[in-house]
């Protein structure tokens, strides 16, 4: 009798410890961890699974650029900087090119601004030919692959389309040099001519410490329902409408103008950081091109994503499910933005919410200086990691050749 | 991302104008006339008349069509969702070359779209509810993650009893409570007895109340008053000791504006804590209100350092307690109101009930939780009249947690407006029977008539009355009587600023 007290003790012991354990564990995991298509990668070290050499180029390929116009540091295609100046101090460099998996070459093409800020791409196909002819010439390396095992940094518009202008980048084509190596841009849209099979999306710069420095506590409560500031016409450059955005951000403000929820229009407060920490979506609506800032923006601020552009490729598309993440709405169906909205359930949102409230995925779309774990840069290398080993078919016989030097528009056969 | 306006538009218009203009050149050029260059004028015309129509360049689309040359690769698909309809909305042109696709067929495709907009683009009811819904679970949830781990239910404690203001000000405090995210248990103490008035008022809030009543009619004089309220107070927190209630206890009285954060701030009290109050000092008459700016102005003038109007605690920079700030009640001491509806500045206490918050289990019975500071529930209760403000129940007052950023915050206001106590207004504020007999202005006893005091052999009632047709308050320069003549009121008013504080001995 006694023995039975006793065991019976034990046993409700045994559970109900374990059930406040089991408690606990649920307390914890306000957190959800992120695994993409590629599995858990967010949180992978590059160090030790890639080498990568980095070319000395002149300095008129990079330092003397920027010095022309140091504005280059801040504006959304800074990253081509920064990553140089990561490469130069990491651990993955190899100065020594005959165990390099990857090779880099510096040449910072997006740095030549007009008076406003805005990066003139007419020089830089030349630019970047002229970069790719020194490199052939003085170094073995591209000949031997024809720049299969190199990647560039290509952070402008349309990419390595090297045009502000859609119609102009589809016409030009991604550089003929360029078709065999790796492109890390941030223009990516599926079945476009811009968008090589294997390139790397990468974010477009956020400065990380003007974030930082308007975070609010996380205790205001999220009252905004849908934010967005930015234009939805663009009076200058399509005074008719419908070519803008194809149409979508105008259609956002003709269907949603006077609805309370939506808290939209196209002036620019000082408090646009705090707002969106306030706001639980954020709408990420295509502009000229389907990329913008406000993605990186809205991750860091933890307001989930609203994406209105169609076939959009997102950063790290393979180690971040976006899908999880964020929310896609077709461009046909921006009027009935308020019913897709409202009938996500309730558990979704929340799920949403915290996987953007893991720092691993907010510290994966920033670049800061100095460099951090699981930062983009390092995503920036697992991704090459990733495509390792090189297939053997991309070292060519030699004599044999491949790419077309002559390809392309006349102008960009001139020296730079 | 964004074009440049100026090669855009050179790029743009090559394309169309290159061939409306060269037949036009050549008419120009040449004097002679023929039916041909005619015809390209006459059809320019109209292609301008049919654009400044429909707003947008109709000859571009018209040339496109007819004369689509390889300069613009662009397939151009024209929907027209647009709710004007175009006359050409028919035309929807195949693409003449898909260029935007790259190796395989891609949807989307470059150059002009149409705006789509729903049949009736204005926010529709059931969206905008089950947003909200939304919205406060997203917030719930916000405040589960990162908000207070384990609240605790909060005691709120309210001295009340029935007058003109009483719905004004209990409405107020109600609210406050009702919109509180927390478990609430609401004390209401009632001067004169616990009344169907006050009962039916408060059972609208939905929280859970305690309503009791307190033998002792609610004095005139504000001194009396303030004595009253604490004894009010010290009942409810019998009431605590008694059903052991756990949770935070804040005195909630029912003149005082509450924020909401207020609540938020009281859960971190771990035994006694103190808030910062804002002191709205307030006069009753005109006159009044101008002399006190004039004397602000001296004091200004005299003392460099101006009144803060706060009560709360005082830190040092390490945000240790080191001290009160309390109301500077010197420049008003002559002036200060005696009774209620006393045309003078109402002061407050040297320290309010209102600012402190208390575990509530310090004035429970168990002998072993509580601190050593605090003092033995009896002898509090014995000296009752004498508790000015919960500092009294402790006996070491530097235990006191400064909280809202140790004072920084002013969390909640004190402003004391009362009617006069001789007011009557309509029980329940219901007018029943509804008003259809007109008093004149002359019957009611205001306002040269000051009311009468304590120290006079009568005592004054403040019981409603349902037969009363017309409310009134003090403290109003006009009278509210629409049927007064014009030569009462000017009378009434002459007499009034005659007046001083007739009360006085």
């Amino acid at each position: 009798m006694r023995i039975g007290r006793w065991v019976l003790a034990v046993i409700f012991g045994i559970v109900f410890w374990s059930r406040i354990e089991a408690f606990k564990f649920h307390r914890t995991q306000q957190t959800e961890r992120i695994s993409g298509s590629a599995g858990d990668v967010l949180e992978d070290d590059p160090v030790g699974r890639l080498k990568v050499f980095v070319y000395e180029l002149p300095r008129k390929y990079n330092k003397k650029i920027l010095q022309k116009d140091p504005r280059c540091l801040t504006h959304m295609f800074a990253a081509e900087i920064f990553m140089h100046r990561f490469l130069l101090s990491s651990a993955v460099r190899t100065f020594n090119p005959e165990e390099a998996d990857w090779f880099y070459t510096p040449v910072y093409t997006t740095c030549d601004l007009t008076a406003n800020g805005l990066p003139l791409p007419f020089k830089s196909p030349r630019m970047m030919r002229s970069a790719i002819q020194l490199i052939s010439s003085n170094w073995p390396y591209w000949n031997r692959t024809e720049g299969a095992d190199h990647f560039f940094i290509v952070p402008h518009d349309f990419g390595a389309c090297f045009h502000y202008q859609e119609e102009k980048a589809i016409e030009r084509g991604i550089l003929p040099l360029l078709q065999r190596a790796t492109l890390v841009q941030t223009f990516g849209q599926r079945n476009h001519v811009c968008l090589n099979d294997g390139s790397i999306i990468i974010p477009p710069y956020a400065p990380p410490q003007k974030m930082q420095a308007h975070l609010i506590p996380p205790t205001t409560p999220r009252s905004i329902f849908v934010y967005f500031r930015g234009l939805f016409y663009d009076v200058g450059n399509d005074p008719e409408g419908g070519y803008y955005a194809r149409g979508a951000r105008a259609s956002v403000w003709e269907n949603f103008k006077d609805n309370p929820l939506f808290d939209i229009s196209t002036e620019h407060p000082t408090t646009y950081y705090e707002d969106m920490q306030r706001a639980i979506f954020c709408l990420c609506p295509l502009g000229w091109a389907p990329w913008s800032p406000r993605l990186v923006e809205a991750v860091v601020f933890g307001c989930i994503p609203v994406i209105i552009a169609d076939d959009i490729v997102l950063p790290f598309a393979d180690a971040i499910p976006w899908e999880d993440i964020g929310v896609f709405v077709a461009e046909k169906d921006v009027p009935k933005l308020d019913t897709i909205l409202t009938s996500i359930p309730i558990y979704e949102i929340l799920r949403k919410q915290r996987l953007l409230a893991n720092p691993s995925m907010k510290q994966a779309m920033l670049f800061p200086q100095p460099a951090q774990p699981r930062d983009a840069f390092h995503q920036i290398l697992n991704g090459l990691a990733r495509k390792l080993p090189h297939d053997k078919s991309v070292y060519l016989k030699p004599g044999e050749k491949i790419l077309n030097w002559t390809a392309g528009p006349v102008s960009d056969l001139k020296p730079w | 991302m964004k074009q440049l306006t100026a090669l855009q538009q050179q790029g743009r218009r090559s394309n169309s104008f290159r061939n409306a203009s060269s037949p036009l050149d050549a008419t120009v050029d040449g004097a002679i006339k023929s039916p041909a260059t005619i015809f390209w004028l006459v059809l320019h015309g109209l292609c301008c008349l049919i654009s400044l129509v429909l707003g947008f360049r109709f000859s571009r689309l018209v040339f496109f069509l007819l004369f689509s040359t390889s300069s613009s690769p662009s397939a151009t698909t024209i929907y027209s969702a647009l709710q004007t309809t175009l006359p050409s909305s028919g035309v929807t042109s195949t693409p003449e070359r898909n260029v935007s696709a790259g190796t395989g067929g891609s949807r989307v495709v470059v150059g002009r779209h149409g705006i789509l907009i729903r049949p009736w683009p204005h926010p529709d009811p059931e969206e905008v509810m089950k947003a909200h819904r939304i919205i406060e679970t997203v917030q719930t949830e916000q405040r589960s993650l990162y908000g207070v781990k384990n609240p605790r239910t909060v005691i709120a404690i309210t001295p009340t009893y029935v007058r003109t203001f009483q719905t004004l000000h209990l409405t107020g405090v109600m609210h406050s409570l009702m919109n509180a995210p927390y478990d609430l248990i609401w004390i209401v103490v009632e001067a004169g007895g616990a009344t169907n008035e006050t009962a039916s008022l408060i059972a609208k809030s939905g929280l859970r109340t305690i309503h009791i009543g307190f033998n002792g009619k609610m004095p005139v004089l504000w001194e009396d008053r303030h004595k009253l309220e604490s004894r009010m107070r010290l009942h409810a927190l019998r009431i605590v000791r008694e059903q052991r209630l756990d949770g935070i206890v804040m005195f909630a009285d029912d003149s005082n504006m509450h924020t909401l954060e207020l609540f938020d701030e009281i859960q971190n009290v771990k035994w006694v804590g103190a808030v910062s109050v804002g002191i709205l000092a307030h006069s009753g008459g005109s006159e009044e209100g101008e002399l006190s700016m004039v004397q602000r102005d001296n004091n200004e003038t005299d003392e460099k350092k101006s009144e803060v109007p706060v009560q709360g605690p005082a830190c040092n920079s390490s945000n240790h307690l080191v001290g009160w700030h309390t109301f500077n009640t010197l420049p008003y001491l002559e002036r200060s109101a005696r009774y209620i509806g006393d045309r003078a500045v109402v002061l407050p206490r040297q320290l309010e009930w209102a600012g402190f918050v208390l575990n509530s289990r310090l004035v429970w019975e168990d002998k072993l939780e509580k601190p050593v500071w605090v003092k033995e529930w009896e002898d509090v209760d014995r000296d009752g009249e004498d508790v000015e403000s919960p500092l009294s129940l402790l006996k070491d007052t530097s235990v006191v947690e400064p909280l809202g950023s140790c004072g920084r915050k002013v969390l909640l206001w004190w402003l004391r407006v009362e009617a006069r106590a001789d007011s009557k207004f309509p029980a329940r504020w219901i007018i029943d029977p509804p008003l259809d007999i007109t008093v004149p202005a002359k019957r009611t006893p205001w306002p040269d008539v000051p009311p009468e005091l304590p120290s006079s052999a009568e005592k004054v009632v403040t019981i409603p009355e349902s037969t009363e047709k017309r409310p009134t308050k003090s403290g109003s320069r006009r009278k509210r009587s629409s049927r007064s003549k014009r030569k009462h009121s000017a009378k009434v008013l002459d007499d009034r600023l005659s007046t001083r504080n007739p009360g006085d001995n």
